[in-house]
């Protein structure tokens, strides 16, 4: 081992108390940004699942539509404007509409009904483990999540309740497909949704445009941006986009996670400054007896520089294993905290130049410090 | 080594001290030399100017041809750690390195690295005689046996000029004696000059000359024992 990483580590662990502590502010620092960060990434992903889920090369929406979870009718007139346009094979008609579940035993509680043909491309359920897809066609089906059984008075198939006074039977289970808003999606056909939206036949929330092979996305979006009245053409990134900053940024969500994020950044930042600190002041007689005997400036300043890796490596494999079970068990909650290889790796350089930031209070001492003071201690 | 008329104030405003007042003081290669004087005579001071950690107010200071007047802090680091070795009166090792790896740090701060670094290390503990005391950590080591080890620490670079703080003054006379014995084998070599601050009048027959300051001047200079001893001795004899 190198000698100047072999001093760094050894005054770094000497103090073992004090390395603890370092240890444990890291941890703490990093656990609270990655729950932070990870509900970020998580609550972005959650707002757009619908948009990826669904086949869509352009979706039409009405005009000034912030999200998806925002519905308001457009008229039929649009799909047919959107036909009428070359490079356009199809535009699907979706209902999306909040309604009222009422269950068996006569409670309510809001859902979220969308509604989509089961026979073309569009927006169905997925991850299906009870049921199947075709069974919606049966008449009062409905597809619900199993993570709802108990808001929505359900233990499975055949369970019935009431939606606008219409009956609904659950014919398709699924696993996972959750609302951040926590508000059940029920899955149904399109003319049932209209149904339970009280929409008439004339209407639809949003048009699923299929392109054709070979079709220029964005020339299509355009030619339809010309067409279309009282609705635009969004590409499927530029819907998610917009929901994304709707409800991270638009609703002050986004800026809570981010600021305890940062939160967790600056007090990990103090807790190692603090340390590195303290430990630069125990051991300034030796980093004045390395100057002293001709030691650069930068040699010093490597060796705080080594002892704020070695904090932020072992912190950060700490933090990362604690993550990872905060991950497994928020998995199947309504909001899971959610990690990637680009956030963990986001989340290690940010322990790295925390730490190294952190280290500028001790370096500053040690540039201060007289080498001359090594002949009167 | 060579101090020309070096003043040094210390100090700001009314707490100003005039520590060293037109002192010229040089040392040669193979020469011991004490510099002897009472506590406040500026004899810290003086060898703080002379090993390049303080620039003196006026006066020149010249190492083995190079004069520090005008050198940035990391110029002066390197004017020590290419010519000067130190030993410290509380030898000042690194608690949680061993005996060899606290010899090596002087190797290692000049960019030598090597396993040559290993081998030269291992070589000058040798030297003070602690070869057996290599793997050694400074709690592990008696007082004398630590200075051995700062003092391998001060040549194992082939420093020309080993200026030594009060090295003897915490040890016992056995263990004193031992230490400037080292250091008077290593002034043998004409290459090499040893200053030693002291206030120990035990060391005196190990000196080849003793300089006396006293309220920042240099009041005298003699000839010491060792000096007069090699001067006795029959010419041939080594």
């Amino acid at each position: 081992m190198p000698l100047i990483i072999k001093l760094a580590a050894r005054n770094l662990f000497h103090d073992r108390l004090r390395f603890i502590a370092t240890i444990i502010g890291i941890v703490f620092s990093i656990v609270l940004v990655t729950v932070q960060l990870g509900l970020f990434v998580s609550f972005g992903r959650m707002v757009t699942t619908m948009i990826e889920h669904a086949t869509a090369d352009l979706w039409i929406v009405p005009l000034g539509t912030k999200n998806f979870e925002a519905p308001s009718p457009m008229d039929e007139i649009e799909r047919a404007r959107a036909l009428s346009v070359e490079g356009v094979t199809g535009a699907v008609p979706i209902v999306v509409s909040f309604a009222q579940w009422r269950m068996a035993n006569g409670g309510t509680t809001p859902v979220f009904v969308i509604g989509s043909d089961p026979k073309i491309p569009g927006l169905h359920p997925w991850n299906v483990v009870a049921g199947k897809l075709d069974a919606l066609s049966i008449p009062d089906a409905v597809a619900i999540d199993q993570s709802y059984f108990e808001r929505l008075g359900s233990k499975g198939l055949g369970d019935t309740a009431e939606i606008r006074d219409r009956r609904a039977q659950v014919q398709v289970v699924t696993k996972g497909v959750r609302s951040f808003t926590t508000t059940p999606f029920i899955f149904t056909t399109l003319d049932r949704a209209r149904i339970y939206a009280g929409m008439p036949r004339n209407k639809a929330t949003y048009l699923l445009v299929h392109v054709a092979p070979g079709a220029d996305v964005e020339d299509v979006r355009s030619r339809l941006g010309k067409v279309l009245a009282k609705a635009e053409a969004l590409t499927p990134g530029q819907f998610g986009a917009r929901s994304r900053a709707f409800w991270l940024f638009g609703t002050g969500a986004g800026a809570a996670l981010f600021g305890g994020a940062l939160l967790g950044v600056i007090v990990g930042t103090v807790i190692v400054a603090q340390t590195l600190y303290a430990s630069t002041k125990d051991h300034i007689n030796e980093f004045a007896t390395l100057r002293a005997i001709g030691s650069s400036g930068r040699y010093i300043y490597t060796v705080i520089i080594i002892q704020a890796l070695l904090s932020a490596v072992i912190g950060f494999c700490i933090a990362a294993g604690i993550g990872l079970i905060i991950v497994k068990a928020t998995a199947e909650s309504a909001l899971p905290v959610f990690m990637t290889p680009a956030l963990t790796v986001t989340l290690f350089l940010l322990t790295v130049s925390m730490c190294v930031v952190s280290a500028i209070a001790a370096i500053v001492q040690v540039v201060r410090m007289d080498p001359a003071m090594v002949f009167t201690r | 080594m060579q101090a020309l008329e070096v003043v040094k104030v210390l100090g700001t405003g009314a707490g100003k001290v005039r520590a060293l007042k037109g002192v010229s003081l040089s040392l040669a290669g193979g020469e011991l030399a004490l510099l002897m004087g009472p506590s406040g005579s500026g004899k810290t001071t003086l060898l703080s100017i002379l090993g390049c950690m303080l620039s003196p107010t006026e006066g020149t200071v010249r190492v083995c041809g190079n004069s520090t007047t005008g050198l940035t802090t990391e110029q002066m680091a390197k004017l020590r750690r290419d010519h000067i070795g130190f030993v410290f009166q509380s030898y000042h090792l690194f608690p949680t390195l061993s005996a060899l790896d606290n010899v090596q740090l002087a190797l290692d701060v000049r960019g030598e690295r090597s396993r040559r670094a290993a081998a030269r290390a291992a070589a000058a503990l040798a030297t003070v005689g602690l070869a057996h005391k290599v793997n050694s950590f400074p709690s592990e080591l008696s007082g004398g046996e630590q200075q051995r080890v700062a003092i391998a620490r001060a040549i194992v670079a082939d420093a020309a000029a080993i200026l030594a703080d009060e090295p003897t003054a915490a040890l016992d006379a056995e263990n004193g004696q031992s230490i400037m014995s080292v250091l008077a084998d290593i002034a043998a070599s004409p290459r090499r000059g040893v200053l030693v601050v002291t206030h120990d009048p035990r060391i005196l027959p190990f000196a080849s000359r003793i300089v006396s300051i006293e309220d920042g001047r240099i009041i005298g200079e003699q000839q010491g024992a060792r000096a007069a001893k090699e001067q006795k001795r029959p010419s041939g004899e080594p």
